[in-house]
């Protein structure tokens, strides 16, 4: 069975790689992709929507429904992996841990046994993985901020430079996985809670597609977003550079939230308790 | 002036996915991932793709990697065939 398998792999891959020498080289400006929709983009693009990056304007706006739909997905990736995953009742832990962060000593608080009440000194940790590293900690602390400022200019800049919903979005939500893993899950949930994620993903879809059914109340085509003219005050380019700027947002918002949401069901097997 | 780069690139991405489905220890494995993915971005970068290079660095080196790490820590870390 291996063998056979390894036979079709190499007759497929021969097959590909034979066929790859009648593509189109790298560039050419004669093959078919850059003859029609290529320089209709370039020439275009400034002109219909003010937005010097074409890239993005492909993306949010000649080809929105592309785009919406890509969010959709991701939306329904994380539901995905929350309804396999998520454990609905977790029974309490025997026994948890905690570090008296003074001594850096850990202390084991079995069932009924309770620690002074709003003690600042004890700090919940895990019980399978506990490495402490300070150094590690708080070069985290210090860099996170940093990380979510660059994710920002990168959503806001979408229009003139690489980047744009998406990619500012993933480096959003590594910002709070950065933190779930340099301390621990705990200290990732409590800034961003489970609900909030589930609630922020649901936002993000509904501001790109409520940006494309207000453009088709308002008697235009879905997500033509020349219709925001009269809402925002400015013209029609105008209102299309803003539009894509607007279902970035929203895009950027889904995308950070079930990036979080996933790697909270992941990391702790449903349970959300304790992970990496 | 390129084209060197490219094959080492290309000769590195190609170890990578190999080791990636080889490798015996799942961790190492999701490493070497990552490790193919970053190695693809720099591919995308050469021939002017930058926003798909991002996307490729954000997604792929990053985020998957990290839910790869975080999966195998919920099973066993050597593969049983």
């Amino acid at each position: 069975m291996k063998k056979l398998g390894l036979l079709t792999v190499v007759v497929c891959g021969v097959l590909l790689l034979l066929k790859t020498a009648e593509f189109a080289d790298w560039g050419d400006p004669n093959s078919p992709a850059s003859r029609h929709l290529s320089p209709y983009f370039l020439e275009n693009s400034i002109k219909d929507s003010a937005v010097p990056n074409v890239v993005t304007a492909v993306l949010a706006d000649y080809r929105g429904f592309d785009t919406m739909f890509e969010t959709t997905v991701i939306l329904a990736a994380g539901l995905a992996c929350f309804f396999i995953l998520r454990v609905r009742k977790t029974e309490k832990p025997k026994s948890t841990y905690y570090r008296h962060v003074p001594t850096a000593t850990t202390l084991r608080i079995i069932e009924g046994a309770v620690l002074p009440e709003q003690s600042k000194v004890f700090k919940r940790i895990d019980s399978v993985w506990v490495p402490f590293d300070l150094i590690l900690a708080t070069t985290c602390k210090a860099i996170i901020p940093f990380i979510q400022i660059f994710a920002l200019y990168v959503i806001a800049h979408g229009h003139h430079s690489p980047g744009g919903g998406f990619q500012g979005g993933v480096v959003l939500g590594a910002s709070i996985i950065l933190m779930a893993i340099s301390r621990n899950l705990g200290a990732a949930i409590a800034h961003l809670k489970e609900k909030t994620t589930v609630l922020m993903a649901m936002i993000g879809v509904f501001i790109y597609a409520g940006t494309g059914a207000f453009a088709a109340l308002a008697g235009k085509n879905f997500l033509d977003y020349s219709t925001l003219a009269t809402v925002l005050g400015v013209d029609e380019i105008m209102a299309r550079s803003h539009g894509i700027l607007i279902v970035e947002t929203g895009v950027a918002i889904a995308v950070m939230a079930v990036m979080v949401w996933i790697y909270y069901n992941l990391s702790s097997a449903g349970k959300q308790d304790e992970g990496l | 002036m390129n084209w060197q780069i490219d094959l080492i690139t290309l000769l590195l991405v190609i170890i990578c996915g190999i080791g990636a489905i080889s490798v015996k220890d799942l961790l190492g494995a999701s490493i070497l991932l990552g490790a193919y993915s970053f190695l693809m971005c720099v591919l995308w970068a050469v021939m002017g793709a930058v926003d798909v290079a991002f996307t490729e660095a954000t997604v792929g080196a990053g985020v998957s990697t990290v839910i790869c790490v975080a999966a195998v820590f919920q099973t066993t870390r050597r593969a049983k065939n």
